[in-house]
């Protein structure tokens, strides 16, 4: 059960390979004796992880969830929860980054991005959160993106891709008022991990723990959306209301 | 308690168990809130059949929802609420009432105060119920002297999960008294008692105020006059620190006799007293209680206590139940909530209670009521008090560097041979528990037997391992 100040014992981790996602499990780990399932195409790559988990005196077992096959996605849950009995917490942290040079002029380029972080997020998001209302409580965390905020042109599909995935989740998360379950949407900037090596960094770029961190202050707190680092909040809230004009020339 | 207007809308697949009628419930604090589906019995036969109806998540019963964590809720079960178990049924030729589970201590009170008498333990708030009382094995002002509640209960009606209804007294069943008193509900649902009532001449309490200058001197003055008194507590100034740290206000009574009222008020010893209450507010800005805010009323908290004051007369339900004045105080935390952290610790670890006090005046983190007490005899095997000193803070429930804090006090009462009030708790680690509790499994064993099936459930025994 998740207790008053958001610490967390048992989790499922979609994306279990993700550096954000081993950041966050990490710091869950060491609040807590943890219970976690890590998911991932390739469940070897979240060993080390679960490793982690375990040396620090918790269970975790690493499955393999593809997230691309939707027609999965309901069986998956179903056997996750049947076997682990509750999950407090689910972490959304699956994703692709795309190569923008492609996805802007390669329609399957372009439409793999979207399926991945946005078409196989929603699926998979409307089959946790359904288990997770049968039980009666639970928070589920959505990895989104500033990206989302405003779409920009330096990578469109990957942006647009966020900006579905964050209304979803948004949402998903005012659909479930009442019932026990919250959605917690994080927005961070620019995050250097291995999926944005050899890219320049943005301004306000964070990392990985800091992410964590966020993560569980947020959920001690109950809020619904955080940015990271939390100034971005205000720089977006500046950006989304840039004119058209003036924000399509941007060189961001 | 809380709960929500509209839940989602939704199909129900067969697998669950939570259907319409569902509510949000939270404790006291407001935190950690889960979904149940909550059936309101009028009485035993309604309380078996409910019972008999739980799914796989099973049951508990709830009565007014004081406790501050999860200790009353149950994520996607059923929760019978019991205030609608009501009867009072008096003897006071032999000193006893048979009271429905779901009857308040306000609501007995208001009764038997009248009548010349009196509870011999009342909690903190009189919003609590005789089944929430046994429940959590309430202690009270006077548990050095005078015990907890259980103590004072002749005999209750159990029903229990494999369908049976139990007449459960100490003599008779005492295993199941005691796994019971004080077993958070996991027993079974208990559905009337018989009380040993207390006899008093009049509805005052004579009452002596004394300042203590810190904590040693708190505890030396609590150690040294506790027994000349029916009832004691120190009030504490948490942001107190260094040579003030544990500054406090000691206040100490007994029922007030006939003699003991100006004449006046002879002529009617045992009036009630005018019942105005104050409400918070409905919304109240997150923030409102931080250090400074809190300092503030503490600094004009201490300068308005009598540096001493002996023999004033004050009525009992302000004297036991202050803060029922202000319904709904709760709310003043804001949408984050509070949280309870109640420890008790054995007489010669002091030491504990200080280090606690230190590291947590060192922290950003006011705790707006802190409270000491003496505890008496240990009871039944989960039962909180045992002899010896115990500390009640009220903290924000906003933070997570919190989390690491508390965590950190926990291994200190764990490592003084200490404990946490289960009742109060929304955040202890199961890890501990057996620590704090060296009877659990005598208490595992009761509950085995009375609950193999593990029907009866709740929030606070799934974070506690309790249900396994």
């Amino acid at each position: 059960m998740r207790d008053a100040l958001g610490s967390i014992q048992s989790a499922l981790v979609l994306g279990g390979s993700s550096e954000i996602a081993a950041a966050t499990v990490r710091a869950l780990a060491e609040r807590r004796a943890l219970r976690v399932v890590l998911a991932a195409r390739e469940p070897d790559r979240a060993a080390p992880l679960a490793r982690a988990v375990e040396a620090a005196g918790g269970q975790a077992e690493a499955v393999r969830f593809d997230a691309d096959d939707l027609e999965s996605h309901e069986g998956f849950v179903d056997r996750v929860f049947d076997r682990h009995g509750d999950i407090d917490l689910v972490l959304v942290a699956f994703g692709v980054l795309g190569d923008p040079r492609r996805s802007a002029v390669d329609g399957a380029a372009a439409a793999a991005v979207v399926r991945t972080n946005f078409l196989a997020a929603a699926s998979v998001l409307v089959g946790v959160a359904r288990r997770l209302r049968e039980q009666g409580h639970g928070s589920i965390v959505v990895l989104s993106s500033v990206a989302g905020e405003r779409v920009r042109k330096s990578n469109f599909a990957y942006g647009a891709s966020k900006a579905g995935l964050d209304g979803f989740a948004q949402g998903l998360g005012d659909w479930l008022l009442g019932t026990g379950v919250q959605v917690m949407v994080v927005r961070p900037g620019f995050v250097r991990t291995k999926m944005t090596a050899g890219l320049e960094p943005a301004p306000l770029a964070t990392t990985p723990e800091a992410v964590a961190e966020a993560i569980l202050a947020g959920l001690a707190r109950g809020a619904h959306t955080v940015w990271v680092p939390s100034s971005l909040r205000f720089v977006m809230a500046v950006a989304r209301h840039l004119p058209r004009a003036v924000f399509r020339r941007l060189e961001v | 308690m809380s709960s929500v207007a509209t839940a989602a809308p939704a199909t129900t697949p067969s697998r669950t168990s939570v259907e319409g009628g569902t509510r949000l419930l939270t404790g006291w604090g407001r935190t950690s809130p889960s979904l149940a589906r909550v059936a309101a019995p009028g009485d035993g036969a309604e309380v078996e059949r409910a019972l008999a109806a739980a799914g796989e998540r099973g049951v508990l019963a709830r009565g007014l929802g004081r406790s501050y964590g999860d200790a009353a809720q149950n994520a996607g079960g059923t929760v019978i609420s019991t205030t609608g178990i009501g009867g009072l049924d008096l003897n006071l030729e032999a000193g006893l009432v048979t009271a429905g589970a779901g009857v308040s201590v306000a609501a007995l009170t208001r009764v038997l105060i009248p009548r010349g008498w009196f509870l011999p333990v009342v909690p903190g708030t009189g919003e609590v119920t005789v089944g929430g009382a046994i429940a959590s094995d309430i202690h009270g002002k006077g548990h050095h002297r005078g015990g907890g509640f259980a103590a004072h209960v002749v005999a209750f009606e159990l029903v229990t999960p494999t369908g049976e209804r139990l007449s459960v007294s100490r003599e008779g069943a005492p295993a199941v008294f005691a796994a019971t008193a004080g077993g958070m509900g996991l027993t079974g649902v208990v559905t009337k008692a018989t009380l040993r009532l207390l006899r008093v001449e009049t509805s005052s309490m004579v009452v002596d105020t004394e300042r203590a200058a810190d904590l040693d001197d708190a505890m030396a003055r609590m150690e040294a006059d506790d027994s000349r008194y029916r009832y004691s507590v120190a009030w504490l100034d948490s942001l107190a620190r260094g040579a003030r740290l544990g500054r406090s206000i000691l206040i100490r009574g007994d029922h007030a006799r006939l003699d003991q009222l100006e004449p006046p008020e002879r002529d009617d010893p045992l009036a009630p007293p005018d019942g105005r209450a104050l409400a918070a507010p409905r919304w109240t800005p997150a923030g409102l209680l931080r250090p400074s805010t809190v300092r503030l009323f503490n600094e004009l908290w201490f300068r308005r206590a009598p540096r001493e004051e002996r023999g004033r007369l004050q009525d009992a339900r302000r004297f036991f139940h202050p803060l029922d004045g202000v319904q709904g105080w709760n709310r003043l935390y804001g949408a984050a909530g509070l949280l309870q952290y109640q420890l008790a610790v054995p007489f010669g670890r002091e030491g504990t209670v200080r280090a606690v006090l230190e590291r947590l005046a060192a922290s950003r983190w006011p705790a707006f009521l802190a409270v000491i007490k003496r505890l008496g005899p240990e009871a039944g095997p989960l039962s909180f008090a045992m002899p010896g000193w115990t500390l009640a803070l009220d903290l924000p429930a906003a933070s997570h560097e919190l989390a690491a804090l508390l965590d950190e006090l926990d291994e200190l009462v764990a490592d003084a041979g200490g404990r946490l009030y289960l009742a109060k708790d929304s955040r202890l680690r199961p890890e501990l528990l057996p620590r704090m509790y060296p009877r659990l499994d005598e208490w595992r064993a009761a509950r085995e037997r009375l609950d193999p099936g593990r029907r009866m459930r709740s929030d606070l025994a799934r974070r506690l391992g309790l249900d396994r």
